[in-house]
């Protein structure tokens, strides 16, 4: 079959299912006695249009697209992590303790933060990765059962001044915050046309780039490409299953974190402090943009820009009678229309594979 | 030794095991779908939204009919509802099933708590059955024999399901499908069928479940209901190495590690409140890491079939 027919048949099956999902959403707003064009002006405004909202956009883009990066890696080799949430908000913990405790100043302290909020996710997914390997425990449970250690964890640590309770808040109004960064050591914000964002916007977009390089022109994505696909073969050729798949958990994790530490280091969320429920589902959502994506990193940066257009768009809503968490069943409905059409094209090309096959025989 | 006063302590008192049954017999309803959709060969982990919606349909049904027998049928059917996404997606379209189960957890997540505001459903919980002789046994009485009436379905479902999976022929199919799908698929059976299947009972004994946490136990929806107890039902199905009797001493065991955060702190014992609310899945992640390689899994779990593929 020609390139082009099947090109434009992908293209005809996204559009139908995009379009299956959005109708879907405007008969649930249309079913709750609200207008869906009303909706969809508002979500516009509250993402795009209204002065200062897509600088919002892009912050909560940048988590989203950091996780999502992490969760490609993971799926990379045939794992799946679905404890992003958890693993964000463990690296976000670490990143508050480092940027609350390292000396030094300026630059030097933002790379700490960072970094520590890599090391962080990266300790917490490569927990279950560990377990994985060393007792077979199915990564998929333990990541996602890790989520609400993770958050008890740090809600412990918020209570208590030697890990993360800023001493000064604790006396003041007991709210349970860490010690908010010093101007100095927050990631610079940049102001244009009236929108303001960080540079953590350019630093996720080199790490997409970045990423995309690595998996698919060096030889650390090709090992962990072949370890995914085949693990036989990778034996063969002396690549370590166990060594492999315990990086791209770490990695997976590690981008979570990373993630985590963006946010509190960018100010989008919780003017640089940390506090309970400081990851605000991003975490999942993240995860929703990877599923979205599938295999393409490059595809993460419409996608999450989509997501996080849904999720500041949302805040606007009130005014059309309509509550906000319907963005949320926008964009489950969206996700799962958007499983189909692979599914789809997977049983055509199997069904015409098979009938090449009995029409030679 | 302050510990093991403790549990003699948790050990000899009839409000533990009460509470302990309560918090099971959700975990129970759940587990037992679940363990079938395994045996079939499915790793279902949608089956926290397949509770929630279970929950939130429950609600509605007592709402608009004040009877609680209806809101358990609605809540079935609620999900029926999720199973069969789940099942089409998965064992039709071939999409992956981890994905798949994801992506419904937040989709439903979404629905119910966006139907909750919008509609404001009013429930509560249902009147508790006493059954008059086998009530009065000391400790165990009330907690298997005096609870909310709804408990008693489970009577019927654990034998009724232990009959359909080892003596009917759909069950062996089930069994066969989970366990060798290439040999089944050969002898004229049709795997996926079987395994969507399979995913509606879990669908249906988990809205059930729903139903029974909502006017069992909580009496009031809201999106945080679940709280993570279809993950401890699916956990327990593999702690109890894919039998049925395992699957049901697993829940026992997960519902009284639930329960510790209500009984302790009455029977005078102080505990780290964050120490006790993340104990279920500390347990959870142990029992998993010390049983994982004891058992042997349905030989084909997680793994989808596709005729010809391997």
């Amino acid at each position: 079959m020609s390139s082009m027919r099947r090109r434009s048949e992908i293209v005809f099956l996204y559009a139908c299912s995009t379009f299956v999902a959005l109708l879907l959403s405007a008969i649930i707003v249309e079913a709750v006695g609200a207008n869906w064009t009303d909706v969809w002006n508002s979500l516009l405004d509250g993402s795009l249009r209204k002065p200062g909202r897509w600088g919002k956009t892009l912050g909560s883009a940048v988590p989203m697209a950091m996780v999502a990066v992490g969760t490609i890696i993971s799926t990379k080799v045939g794992l799946i992590n679905i404890g992003q949430e958890g693993q964000m908000l463990v690296g976000a913990a670490f990143a508050a303790y480092v940027g609350a405790h390292a000396p030094g100043s300026g630059p030097i302290v933002i790379c700490l933060v960072i970094i520590g909020g890599f090391v962080g996710g990266a300790f917490w997914s490569g927990l279950a990765g560990a377990l994985r390997y060393w007792r077979n425990v199915p990564e998929v449970l333990t990541t996602l059962l890790l989520v609400t250690v993770a958050a008890n964890l740090v809600g412990y640590a918020l209570k208590n001044t030697w890990l993360l309770l800023d001493p000064d808040a604790a006396f003041g109004n007991r709210a349970l915050v860490s010690k908010q960064l010093d101007p100095d050591s927050r990631l610079p914000r940049v102001e244009i046309f009236g929108n303001n964002f960080s540079l953590s916007v350019i630093l996720a977009l080199l790490i997409i780039v970045l990423t995309t390089w690595v998996l698919s022109q060096t030889v650390i994505g090709f090992k962990l490409n072949v370890v995914g696909e085949n693990r036989r073969v990778g034996q063969r050729f002396g690549i370590s299953e166990v060594k492999q798949g315990l990086m791209a958990m770490c990695a997976s994790g590690g981008f979570a974190g990373l993630a985590g530490a963006m946010m509190l280091a960018s100010g989008d969320f919780a003017k640089y402090r940390l506090v309970t429920g400081f990851t605000v589902n991003l975490g999942w959502t993240g995860l929703l943009v990877a599923l979205v994506a599938r295999e393409k990193v490059m595809a993460i940066i419409p996608v999450a820009l989509i997501f996080a257009g849904l999720r500041t768009g949302s805040s606007f809503l009130a005014a059309t009678g309509v509550e906000r968490r319907v963005t949320d069943v926008v964009q489950g409905l969206l996700v799962l229309a958007l499983l189909v059409p692979p599914a789809i094209l997977f049983i055509r090309d199997r069904r015409r594979a098979l009938a090449q096959v009995e029409s030679r025989t | 030794m302050g510990f093991f006063e403790a549990i003699w302590d948790v050990l000899s008192t009839e409000t533990a095991y009460t509470a302990a049954t309560r918090f099971a017999a959700v975990l129970v309803f759940a587990a037992v779908g679940e363990w079938v959709a395994e045996r079939s060969g499915t790793l279902n982990i949608s089956i926290e939204a397949m509770i929630l919606t279970g929950a939130f349909a429950g609600a509605m049904g007592y709402h608009w009919t004040e009877n609680a027998l209806v809101g358990i049928l609605m809540g079935m059917i609620a999900g029926l509802i999720v199973s069969l996404v789940q099942a089409q997606m998965s064992h039709r379209l071939t999409a992956d099933q981890f994905v798949v189960g994801l992506t419904l957890n937040i989709l439903f997540l979404g629905v119910t708590s966006f139907l909750y505001a919008e509609w404001k459903p009013s429930s509560k919980v249902v009147s508790k059955l006493e059954i008059p002789v086998l009530k009065e046994i000391p400790l165990i009485g009330e907690a298997f024999f005096g609870q909310p009436w709804p408990f008693l379905f489970l009577y019927l479902l654990v034998p009724f399901t232990w009959w359909l999976v080892y003596r009917t022929r759909w069950g062996l199919e089930v069994r066969a499908v989970g366990e060798n799908p290439q040999a089944a698929d050969v002898s004229g059976i049709d795997v996926n069928k079987r395994r969507r299947q399979s995913i509606y009972y879990a669908g249906l004994c988990s809205g059930m479940g729903g139903a029974y946490l909502l006017l069992g136990q909580v009496g009031r929806f809201d999106d945080g209901i679940v709280a993570g107890r279809g993950f401890i039902a699916l956990v327990a199905v593999i702690f109890g190495g894919w039998t049925l009797r395992g699957t049901i001493l697993g829940c026992l065991l997960f519902g009284s590690v639930l329960s510790f955060r209500l009984t302790l702190p009455g029977l005078g014992y102080q505990l780290n409140s964050e120490l006790m609310s993340s104990l279920p899945f500390l347990v959870t992640i142990i029992a998993m890491t010390a049983f994982a390689r004891r058992v042997r899994p349905p030989g084909s779990l997680a793994r989808p079939f596709v005729r010809g593929l391997k």
